[in-house]
C-alpha cells in the first residue's frame, strides 16, 4: 500500500499544470530530436540544461527526462518511414520496420512501435517505483569503500556501451576522471589544473564537456560528409494492427519489455543495448527466423519496447544509488547538482515530491507520446525536409546561447568550443566520448570516497577486499572485464592468424 | 612508418600518454599526502600513471595489430564551426543577441558545402527574432538585446 501512496504523491506532482506542460515540452523536443538524425539526446539535454535554471527542480528534471524517452519514440518513426535511424537505439528497427513500410504496412509498424513503447513505459514506471525503495535502503548501508567499488563496477560496466576497443574506453574513463577533478579540491582548498584561470577553479562545466564532445563534434563530422540525405516518404494509412499482427506482436513486446527493463538496470545499459539485445532474442525465439529482415512485426515490437523500457529503468541506479550509468544519466547528475540536489539514496526521503513526481511523470509522458505522436507524424516528416545547411547553424545558436547563459560569460562558450575540437580528435581516433563523460561526472565523487575509505582504514588498501559488499562488486567488475576482453582476444588472434597466411 | 600498423590506436595511445604526463607534471607541486591522508596530488597522480600505462599498451599494441589509416581532417568545418561559436560568445557581451545571432548563423553556414549567403542571412534574421522571443522574453535570461548604448 505504501507504493500506492507514493505513486499517488507522484501523480499529484506530475499532474500539476506546470509539470504537465514541461513534460509535454520535454517529450515533444525528445521526439523532434529523435526524428532528426545528427543530434542526439545527450547534446539536446546539454543544450537545454542551462535554460532550466529558472524552473522548479522537479519541472526541470521532468522535462529533461522526457527528452530521453521521447527520443526513443521519435527515432522509431524515421527508422520505419525512411530507413534512417534518428537515434542509434532505433537502428535495429530499420531492419524490419522499413521493410514493413515498403510492403504498405507502415501504419501497422508505427502503431506497433508506439503501443509497444507505451506498454514498456508503463511496466518500467512500475518497476522504477517498486525497486527504488529497497535499493535506496541498500545504498544507505554503503560506506565509502562500497561506494568506491560500486563506481568501479559502474565504470567498467559502461565500457560495454562503448563499441570498439575496451582499452580505449578505459583510457577515456581515466581521462574523464582527471577532467572531473579540475578545480578547487574540497579538502585542501588547493586549485588543481586551473592554470591560474579563475573560471577554472570552479571546475569544468558538464554542459560544456557534453555539448562539445557530443554536439559540436557530431555537427562537424556531419558537415564533412558530402552525401545528401534522401527522402522517401512512404504513405501512411491505417494506423492499426490486424488481429494476426497483434497476435504476433504482443509476446515480442512482452519479451522486449522484460529484457529492456533488466538491461536498463545494468551499468552501461540503457536504450541502445536493450534494443540490440531484444532483436537478437526475437530472431532466436521466432518460428520462422527467415522472416526477419523482410518485415517481421516481432522485429519492431521487441526492440521498440526494449529501448523504451531500458531508457526508463536506467534512471534507477541514478535515483537510488546516485550513480549514472550512461551519458544521458551523467547529464542528469549535472542537472540535479545545478538545482542543489545531491543525487543518491537520500533524494527519496529528503525530496519525496521530486522523486515520485519524476517517476510518475514518465508514465504521463508516455501517455502523451502515444496520444500525440501518431497524429503528428506528418509534421515530423515535414521537419525532416528542412535541409541540414539551415538546421545546424540553428543548433549551434541554441547551444551557444544555452552555454553562455550558465554563468553569463563567454568563457564557457570558448571552453565548449575547445571540447568540440577534442571531440573531433576523439572521433577521428575512434574513441567513444560516453565513458569520458561518465568518468568526468564521477571523478570528484570517486576521489572523495577513496579518500574517506582510506582514512577510515588508516591507509590500508585491503579494505576494498575485506568488506563483503565491496568485494562482491569488485569481483563482478573483474568478471565483466574478463567477459568483454575475451572476444577481443579472439579477434586479436584471428588477425594474427591472417597475417601468417 | 611501416612499423605502425594501427595508426589510429597509436596516435590515441600517444595522446593518452601525453595527458598522463601532463597530469603528473602539472600536478607535481600538489601535496601528495599519505595513503591514509591523501593530499590534493594523490588521486591525480594515480590517474596520471594509469593513463600512461593504458596509453603505452595501446600504442605498443598498435605496432602489432592492423588497423585503418588515419582519416583526413575536416579542417574547414572544424575551424569555421568552432571559431564562429567562440566569437559569438565574445560578441554577445558587446553587440547583443540580435546582431551576434545573425553573425553566428551566417558565419557558421559558411562551413557547409551548400552555403548560400542570402539564405543564411534570412535564416539569421528570423532566428534572432526567435532567440529574443524564446530566451529573453520567454525564459527571461539576462542577455543584452542590442549593442550597449542603444
Amino acid at each position: 500500500m505504501e507504493l500506492l501512496n507514493h505513486l499517488a504523491l507522484g501523480f499529484g506532482v506530475a499532474t500539476q499544470g506546470i509539470n504537465l506542460l514541461y513534460a509535454l515540452v520535454g517529450v515533444m523536443l525528445g521526439t523532434l530530436i529523435g526524428v532528426l538524425p545528427g543530434i542526439g539526446p545527450v547534446a539536446t539535454i546539454a543544450m537545454l540544461l542551462p535554460t532550466t535554471y529558472a524552473l522548479q527542480p522537479v519541472s526541470a528534471l521532468i522535462m529533461l527526462a522526457g527528452i530521453y524517452y521521447g527520443a526513443q519514440y521519435g527515432g522509431s518513426t524515421t527508422s520505419i518511414l525512411l530507413n534512417m535511424p534518428g537515434e542509434t537505439s532505433s537502428a535495429v528497427t530499420c531492419l524490419d520496420g522499413h521493410q514493413m513500410a515498403r510492403k504498405g504496412q507502415a501504419g501497422a509498424a508505427l502503431a506497433t512501435a508506439a503501443l509497444g513503447s507505451f506498454f514498456a513505459g508503463t511496466v518500467a514506471t512500475v518497476m522504477v517505483a517498486t525497486v527504488a525503495i529497497p535499493l535506496s535502503e541498500l545504498a544507505l548501508k554503503f560506506g565509502p569503500a562500497e561506494y568506491f567499488s560500486l563506481m568501479i563496477l559502474g565504470l567498467i560496466g559502461a565500457v560495454v556501451l562503448a563499441h570498439g576497443s575496451v582499452l580505449k574506453a578505459i583510457s577515456m574513463i581515466v581521462f574523464g576522471l582527471l577532467l572531473g577533478i579540475v578545480g578547487t579540491d574540497v579538502n585542501s582548498g588547493a586549485a588543481r589544473f586551473a592554470f591560474g584561470v579563475p573560471e577554472l577553479t570552479d571546475g569544468l562545466g558538464v554542459v560544456s564537456v557534453a555539448m562539445g564532445l557530443f554536439g559540436f563534434a557530431e555537427i562537424i563530422s556531419n558537415l564533412e560528409s558530402t552525401e545528401k540525405r534522401e527522402l522517401v516518404t512512404a504513405k501512411v494509412r491505417g494506423l492499426w494492427l490486424t488481429k494476426e499482427q497483434f497476435r504476433k506482436a504482443w509476446p515480442a513486446s512482452l519479451r522486449g519489455t522484460a529484457l529492456g527493463s533488466i538491461l536498463g538496470l545494468l551499468p552501461g545499459g540503457g536504450a541502445m543495448l536493450s534494443s540490440f539485445a531484444s532483436y537478437a532474442l526475437e530472431k532466436k525465439v521466432a518460428k520462422n527466423p527467415d522472416e526477419f529482415g523482410k518485415g517481421a512485426i516481432q522485429g519492431v515490437a521487441g526492440p521498440e519496447s526494449a529501448n523504451n523500457a531500458g531508457a526508463q529503468t536506467s534512471f534507477i541506479p541514478l535515483l537510488t544509488l546516485g550513480i549514472p550509468e550512461n551519458a544521458v544519466m551523467a547529464l542528469m547528475v549535472g542537472a540535479m547538482t545545478i538545482h542543489n540536489i545531491q543525487p543518491g539514496p537520500q533524494v527519496m526521503t529528503s525530496n519525496p515530491g521530486l522523486f515520485w513526481g519524476l517517476i510518475a511523470s514518465m508514465w504521463v509522458g508516455n501517455l502523451m507520446l502515444v496520444v500525440l505522436n501518431l497524429p503528428m507524424i506528418g509534421i515530423w516528416i515535414k521537419l525532416l525536409k528542412v535541409p541540414y545547411r539551415l538546421l545546424y547553424p540553428a543548433i549551434l545558436l541554441f547551444c551557444g546561447i544555452g552555454v553562455y547563459s550558465i554563468n553569463n560569460t563567454n568563457f564557457d562558450v570558448s571552453q565548449t568550443a575547445a571540447f568540440g575540437l577534442l571531440g573531433v580528435i576523439f572521433m577521428k581516433l575512434e574513441c567513444e566520448p560516453a565513458p569520458l563523460l561518465l568518468g568526468f561526472v564521477l571523478g570528484p565523487m570517486m576521489e572523495e570516497n577513496l579518500r574517506r575509505a582510506m582514512l577510515l582504514s588508516r591507509g590500508d588498501a585491503t579494505v576494498f577486499f575485506t568488506r563483503p559488499l565491496s568485494l562482491v562488486m569488485l569481483i563482478l567488475a573483474a568478471l565483466l572485464l574478463l567477459l568483454i576482453i575475451a572476444p577481443a582476444f579472439r579477434r586479436t588472434r584471428q588477425q594474427a592468424f591472417q597475417e601468417e597466411e | 612508418m611501416n612499423r605502425i600498423r594501427h595508426p589510429k590506436d597509436f596516435v590515441a595511445g600517444l595522446l593518452f600518454i601525453g595527458f598522463g604526463i601532463g597530469a603528473i607534471a602539472i600536478g607535481s607541486n600538489y601535496a601528495l599526502g599519505t595513503a591514509a591522508r591523501m593530499g590534493p596530488g594523490y588521486f591525480p597522480r594515480i590517474l596520471g600513471i594509469l593513463l600512461i600505462v593504458l596509453g603505452s599498451v595501446l600504442a605498443l599494441r598498435a605496432l602489432r595489430l592492423n588497423g585503418p589509416q588515419l582519416p583526413g581532417w575536416p579542417w574547414k568545418p572544424t575551424v569555421i564551426v568552432l571559431a564562429s561559436v567562440a566569437v559569438f560568445g565574445v560578441l554577445l557581451n558587446y553587440i547583443g543577441i540580435v546582431l551576434s545571432t545573425i553573425f553566428l548563423i551566417v558565419a557558421a553556414s559558411a562551413a557547409s558545402h551548400e552555403f548560400r549567403f542570402r539564405e543564411s542571412l534570412v535564416s539569421g534574421i528570423l532566428l534572432s527574432a526567435l532567440a529574443v522571443g524564446v530566451f529573453v522574453v520567454g525564459l527571461k535570461l539576462q542577455l543584452p538585446i542590442w549593442p550597449a548604448g542603444f
